[in-house]
């Protein structure tokens, strides 16, 4: 029989065992979350019993729990039951030629500087034999596999790698953590996992550009990062360009093990679809990030340049178990328009030295509103633990706000925690000033948004720093005046 | 060099320059002095672009421009140059990016190179030196944390470094003590050639024995109603400026 009639009854005979009413599309489940739903996932990802077990237990703690309120966002209430959980990665339809690419598109394309086989790429358009993706992918893979460390998509990981999911995942992020971490435990469909053996210094950053078969982003991302004891990764998730999706609310989880003396970089650039000018339509982002400093002196950094979403409610946390062990966290979170973002980070200080580094950059712009929350916890048992944050806004116009909301609860008295905050406004006055000096606008509102940022820019990996750079221009066009 | 007609401008809708007439050449240093609210800090202003001033009659030439086509870079790019009376705070950005971009748009804008950053360190020494600021300035952010004297002479440095045809000091010294005074009029003093010339807005005659003038303009609700030599800031110093007004008045009468 022919291909696609075999797929046709595959499906209509599932769909008969799974009870589903027969007239519903071939690729994707109906509305709603129950425990069919999740067993529906776990057999399209062809996942051993025990993960479907660990699903089901994940989404009977979610219908115990309520929906966290305390974050200084408002938006329409989500009806849970009108999200479909499932949708089998169809490959967009191609387009032949960048001509056939919206010309806005490619503008911003211009304006971030995206190299061109990229942009076909993001563009949908079939990339040609002289930009091979496939081979470059191939021979970056091969490269992975003669040092060991693996590099792939969750879904395999389950599959080929059972023991070490079972040994780590959920070990950061438990399903009881908090509401959205439940809910992504029972219907995660995506992500990645990357394991560093011991010694392993990863040769190259990982990108997720380069894991073969890298299907649309899921809504529901599931993340597990473990190096070693004396390994180290630096890991590059997101891209510059703006990404649209169907799917409003995106919650991943991203959990980060390092063991003794190992060090994992993990860095962000995200510009996830903000909403039109009016501030409809746009994408949230509730996110739970934890890295587990497990190893003595092993170290965790959290880079992130965070420009897009309608909400971003998010907290890439350490903990720090090992004695030694240091936390980074370096942010810059830009709103405008009627973005909204109460974001931040938790450093929790368990072993002994443990050191620890905040250092946030709030841009608000527009009428919009951005709030930097952050605990650092000193536990009893942590001797001489060092924090330093560092907390500074900047209010572009006067329709804008920004807030912090700091948080400090220390257990030993050998700590040292420092904490400073500052606010700015750019106004027409400055703007003015550096007018007056024959700088335009735009180049002036760049050199002071850059002037803010700099202390983040020079931590993140290379190429993302000047495509972040160009993406703040992009975000804050039009903010002034 | 600049040349002004019959200039009218208003704030918010308020009229404060009701028909200014002014020429300026080459070489040439004019003083803007007159009573609280007659309009000194506006024509500094609405001459530099300042969107906050509309202008509503008038024309101003600059070196063949119409000075009204041109936006607030292009004119600092043509060489105009203002001394703010309240220079802004600009956290984030230091003195020596400041410069060094303002400085190379300048260049650019007349077909030059940007400037070597050995040529670029070297001058803000040497004009550093001139005003008495020293190293630690050139890293630290634009105006954050400096006094009003050190602001004036911030200005003052960058007239320098900037090098324009045309400077617009806006009461640069209001807020100084008498060495500050000093030392930023040496500095304007070395900027004076025959190539460029200078707009000094101030209230007092104090300014103007040290950087002495060649003209000397009273201007008084909205219009400039006596021109004269030097000799004139010294009669106002004396005088105050009733008796310009009574004047006015006179011969408006007639």
């Amino acid at each position: 029989m022919s291909e696609d009639m075999k797929v046709v009854e595959d499906l209509t005979q599932s769909e008969y065992k799974w009870g589903f009413v027969t007239d519903i599309e071939m690729d994707k489940a109906p509305n709603g979350l129950n425990e069919e739903i999740i067993r529906f996932i776990s057999a399209k990802k062809n996942e051993p019993e025990w993960m479907t077990e660990l699903r089901l237990k994940a989404y009977k703690t979610w219908l115990k729990m309520a929906e966290p309120d305390w974050a200084k966002i408002n938006y329409p209430k989500i009806d849970f039951q009108e999200i479909s959980y499932y949708a089998a990665p169809v490959k967009k339809p191609l387009l032949n030629s960048m001509d056939e690419v919206d010309p806005a598109l490619l503008e911003t394309f211009e304006k971030l500087g995206i190299p061109l086989a990229e942009r076909q790429r993001l563009a949908g358009v079939a990339v040609d034999a002289v930009f091979d993706s496939v081979s470059v992918a191939t021979t970056f893979r091969e490269t992975l596999a003669k040092e060991g460390i693996i590099f792939c998509s969750i879904s395999e990981a389950i599959r080929n790698h059972p023991d070490l999911i079972k040994k780590y995942l959920g070990s950061v992020v438990p399903a009881t953590d908090n509401y959205f971490a439940a809910l992504n435990s029972a219907v995660f469909t995506d992500g990645s996992f990357v394991f560093i053996p011991k010694g392993v210094r990863c040769p190259m950053e990982l990108s997720t550009y380069f894991r073969i078969n890298a299907e649309n982003t899921g809504q529901f991302e599931r993340t597990l990062i473990v190096a070693e004891d004396d390994s180290y990764v630096s890991y590059l998730e997101g891209c510059t360009a703006p990404m649209r999706d169907s799917n409003q609310l995106h919650a991943a989880v991203v959990e980060l093990v390092t063991l003794e003396n190992a060090e994992i970089k993990y860095s962000t650039v995200q510009n996830w679809y903000p909403g039109d000018k009016e501030g409809k339509g746009g994408i949230y982002n509730f996110v739970t990030k934890r890295g587990m400093c497990r190893g003595k002196n092993s170290k965790i950094s959290w880079t992130q340049v965070e420009t897009g979403s309608a909400i971003t409610w998010k907290y890439p946390s350490c903990v720090l178990a090992g004695e030694n062990s240091i936390g980074e966290f370096y942010s810059i979170a830009v709103t405008n328009n009627f973005q909204q973002a109460d974001t931040g980070t938790k450093m929790i200080h368990i072993g002994k030295n443990t050191r620890s580094t905040i250092i946030s950059k709030g841009i608000s712009a527009g009428k919009s509103n951005n709030s930097y929350r952050g605990l650092v916890k000193i536990g009893k048992k942590a001797e001489n633990a060092r924090n330093f944050s560092q907390c500074d806004s900047m209010l572009m116009g006067d329709k804008c706000g920004a807030h912090t909301f700091p948080y400090i609860e220390v257990e030993n008295p050998s700590a040292k925690v420092e904490h400073e905050a500052t606010t700015s406004k750019v106004g027409e006055d400055q703007i003015f000033y550096l007018n007056s000096r024959g700088i335009d606008t735009e180049d002036a509102v760049n050199m002071i948004v850059n002037g803010f940022c700099k202390e983040v820019f020079n931590v993140l990996p290379m190429e993302f720093a000047v495509e972040a750079q160009k993406l703040l221009a992009v975000s804050l066009e039009g903010s002034v005046g | 060099m600049l040349k002004i007609v019959n200039l009218h401008a208003e704030v918010e809708g308020k009229p404060i320059l009701k028909g200014i007439n002014l020429e300026i050449n080459k070489g040439e240093v004019h003083a803007i002095m007159g009573p609280n609210g007659s309009g000194k800090s506006t024509l500094a202003n609405v001459l530099s672009g300042n969107e906050n001033y509309q202008v509503t009659e008038g024309e101003i030439w600059y070196e063949g421009h119409n000075m009204l086509d041109l936006s607030p870079e292009d004119r600092a790019r043509e060489g105009v140059f203002l001394a703010f009376q309240y220079p802004v705070e600009i956290p984030g950005i230091s003195n020596a990016t400041l410069l060094k971009t303002a400085i190379n748009e300048i260049r650019k804008h007349n077909g030059m190179d940007d400037i070597s950053p050995k040529d670029f360190l070297a001058k803000m020494r040497e004009k550093g030196q001139i005003l008495g600021m020293n190293d630690s300035l050139i890293n630290r952010s634009v105006n954050s944390g400096f006094s009003g004297g050190e602001k004036k002479r911030n200005e003052i440095l960058q007239l320098l470094m900037l090098e324009p045809k045309l400077a617009l000091l806006d009461e640069t010294d209001s807020g100084l003590d008498i060495d500050a005074l000093k030392i930023v009029s040496t500095g304007v003093n070395s900027f004076r050639s025959s190539e460029n010339a200078v707009l000094l807005v101030t209230h007092y005659q104090r300014l103007l024995n040290y950087i002495v003038p060649d003209f000397v303009h009273v201007l008084s609700n909205g219009k400039i109603l006596k021109s004269g030599g030097k000799e004139l800031a010294l009669k106002l110093e004396d005088q105050g400026y009733d008796w310009i007004n009574k004047a006015e008045l006179e011969t408006e009468s007639v």
